[in-house]
């Protein structure tokens, strides 16, 4: 808790270091091979990159307590503003791909233990391994290949057809249900599909697997063997008291289960071009916008920051054994 | 030391799951050594034979051609070696960075030692794929930046698990013994605490080394590894995408190749770690 903000100065400080030790000059690079000694200077002056390093890192400092991440070199905007403008669809979809890997794999999950060196065992164990193993970028292109191309029964990729509905919160689902516009929402949610399976796949492994362990570890316990010789049905001490234990150990994985989110939006987004953070951080990425880049590094990092604080505080509520 | 090396090697012999992962692992580094002995056109990694291009599989091209008319099958075998020496020097820069600062800040117990864990904190604190992308792209595409930014940013795991791990052992009576026998810091470190938790270093390199393919492989697909004419395999996959649906075979071997390899460490380093490491058995038979 106390660490919070020391850790974010330090990754603003890491992020800073990366973005200025390179020898290339991105102002020159954007400002191209005609422009003039006195021009570059001009250019120089207005992103602050004539003052020294020590100036530089306190004002960019200043800036980001201010929510100012510097100009954008390519799209020439705020930073803050490009990212927010991008933040509801990147939200949107690791939304969905966090629902959807969690209803599949709790319950996938308490079965393999439940069935444990069953057949269904077996088969979920190699889905597991394999969803652990498979590169994000070559499973999206094979959804693509099979379900867009082949069987056209999904949109190839982006986020909607046409303009999208009235924007209110950005959330084109929530939108389209506000202003009831049918079509759009339909859109919506079809172009969801592909990117929604793709970045849940991983995620939904590794929820299989501690559902799994924590459900066989609380199985073998005293409460279990007195509920069942006290009678109640095995369902029910199933899915009400094993499932309650076993979920501890599945909720302190929500923190890694974020960071595969993460990490797996940037390559997933690319592949559907999908108008997200991730998305912008590629294209940041194929400009040499390096503001934009810091600016993205900076924001997940705080954004994981913040989960993995919050997992810490759920966990001591759900399971007060571990604090102190 | 060589009877433990036997015990270990006969269980894993037993596991049937890590016995597939060995033997994927073995697959790869046979095929990165002798890459120019087993490709029927090792010159095609940088030679073009543009009348060629984009050929299905057939018997002259087993994976088909490419954009540029060479033949995917040699270029994989190559690719190999990239795959290798990224994740193998990668891992290696990182538990050479890691092992020592974890060493210092566990056997210690002052602001030297906070400081390390901090630093190592705010380098866990984001998704490893995104500070990778960063150095990376700051960099400039090339296989040595890219080692360069998954040593820098996956060092913290060993640094940690090492602390923890050291911090345990500093409890124990052998450690204590050595100290009252006068041994030195160092000495205790490296000859009393290191071989004592080498086991669980070596099941985190182990499971390390599929994740870092697969960033490496990442990085590669976003334009961030090895420049054109690499047969880097994450590349390989990213040019496939505009020959999509035609040129189904393009993008099938790469990405075959990847999750073989992955899945290979990725058993071999749950074997591993189901012998050496009893307390964090995954529960096999409840």
């Amino acid at each position: 808790m106390l660490w919070f903000v020391p850790t974010l100065i330090g990754l603003m400080i890491i992020t800073f270091t990366i973005s200025h030790i390179i020898p290339a000059d991105p102002v020159a690079f954007f400002a191209g091979e005609n422009a003039t000694a006195e021009q570059i200077e001009a250019l120089r002056a207005r992103y602050g990159f004539d003052k020294p390093l020590h100036i530089q890192l306190v004002n960019y400092l200043i800036g980001v307590t201010q929510g100012d991440l510097g100009i954008s070199i390519y799209t020439q905007r705020p930073i803050s503003e490009d990212l927010l403008a991008r933040l509801p669809a990147t939200m949107e979809l690791t939304f969905m791909a966090v629902f959807f890997s969690t209803i599949v794999g709790v319950p996938l999950g308490v079965f393999a233990a439940v069935y444990r060196n069953s057949f269904l065992d077996h088969f979920l164990r190699v889905l597991t391994v394999s969803g652990l193993a498979i590169a994000s970028f070559w499973l999206a292109i094979l959804f693509q290949l099979l379900f867009a191309m082949e069987l056209q029964i999904t949109p190839l990729q982006g986020r909607i057809d046409g303009w999208g509905p009235e924007p209110i919160t950005g959330f084109f689902i929530l939108d389209s249900l506000i202003v009831a516009d049918w079509e759009s929402l339909k859109s919506a949610l079809s172009h969801l599909v592909l990117p929604t399976l793709t970045l849940a796949f991983p995620a939904m492994a590794t929820i299989v697997r501690f559902t799994r362990a924590g459900v066989l570890d609380a199985i073998n316990s005293n409460y279990v063997l007195y509920e069942q010789a006290m009678g109640l049905p095995s369902n029910l001490i199933i899915w009400k008291y094993v499932l309650r234990n076993a979920l501890i150990g599945t909720v302190t994985q929500i923190g890694l289960i974020f960071g595969i989110l993460i990490a797996g939006a940037v390559v997933v987004e690319a592949v559907f071009d999908w108008p997200g953070l991730g998305l912008y951080a590629v294209e940041a990425i194929l400009n040499s916008d390096y503001n934009a880049i810091m600016g993205f590094t900076l924001v997940t990092g705080a954004f994981f920051i913040i989960v993995n604080l919050v997992v810490d505080i759920l966990h001591g509520v759900i399971d007060p054994r571990t604090q102190g | 030391m060589f009877e433990s090396a036997k015990f270990i090697i006969s269980k894993l012999a037993k596991d049937r799951t890590s016995l597939v992962g060995a033997c994927l692992i073995a697959g790869l580094i046979l095929i990165a050594l002798f890459a120019p002995l087993l490709a029927p056109y090792p010159q095609d990694v940088t030679e073009f034979h543009p009348p060629e291009r984009l050929l299905g599989p057939s018997m002259s091209h087993f994976f088909g051609t490419d954009r540029m008319g060479s033949d995917i099958f040699s270029r994989m075998l190559f690719g190999a070696r990239i795959t290798i020496a990224i994740a193998v020097i990668a891992i290696g820069v990182s538990v050479l960075i890691g092992v020592p600062i974890g060493l210092i800040a566990g056997y210690n117990k002052n602001w030297i030692s906070d400081g390390l864990m901090r630093v190592s904190d705010i380098f866990l604190a984001v998704p490893q794929i995104i500070l990778a992308i960063a150095i990376a792209q700051t960099l400039g595409p090339s296989i040595e930046n890219v080692i360069l930014a998954l040593s820098a940013t996956y060092w913290p795991f060993w640094a940690r698990l090492v602390y923890a791990e050291t911090r345990s052992a500093l409890t124990e009576t052998y450690v204590e013994a050595s100290i009252a026998l006068g041994a030195s810091p160092f000495r205790v470190m490296v000859f009393h605490v290191l071989p004592n938790i080498s086991s669980s270093i070596i099941v985190r390199t182990t499971i390390g080394m599929g994740g870092t393919i697969l960033t490496a492989a990442a990085l590669g697909f976003l334009g961030l590894g090895p420049p054109a004419p690499s047969p880097e395999w994450g590349r390989t996959i990213a040019e496939s995408r505009e020959f999509l649906p035609e040129a189904w075979w393009y993008a099938t071997a790469p990405g075959v190749a990847i999750f073989l390899v992955v899945m290979g460490f990725n058993l071999f380093g749950d074997g591993l770690r189901d012998i050496l490491d009893p307390r964090t058995r995954r529960s096999h038979d409840g």
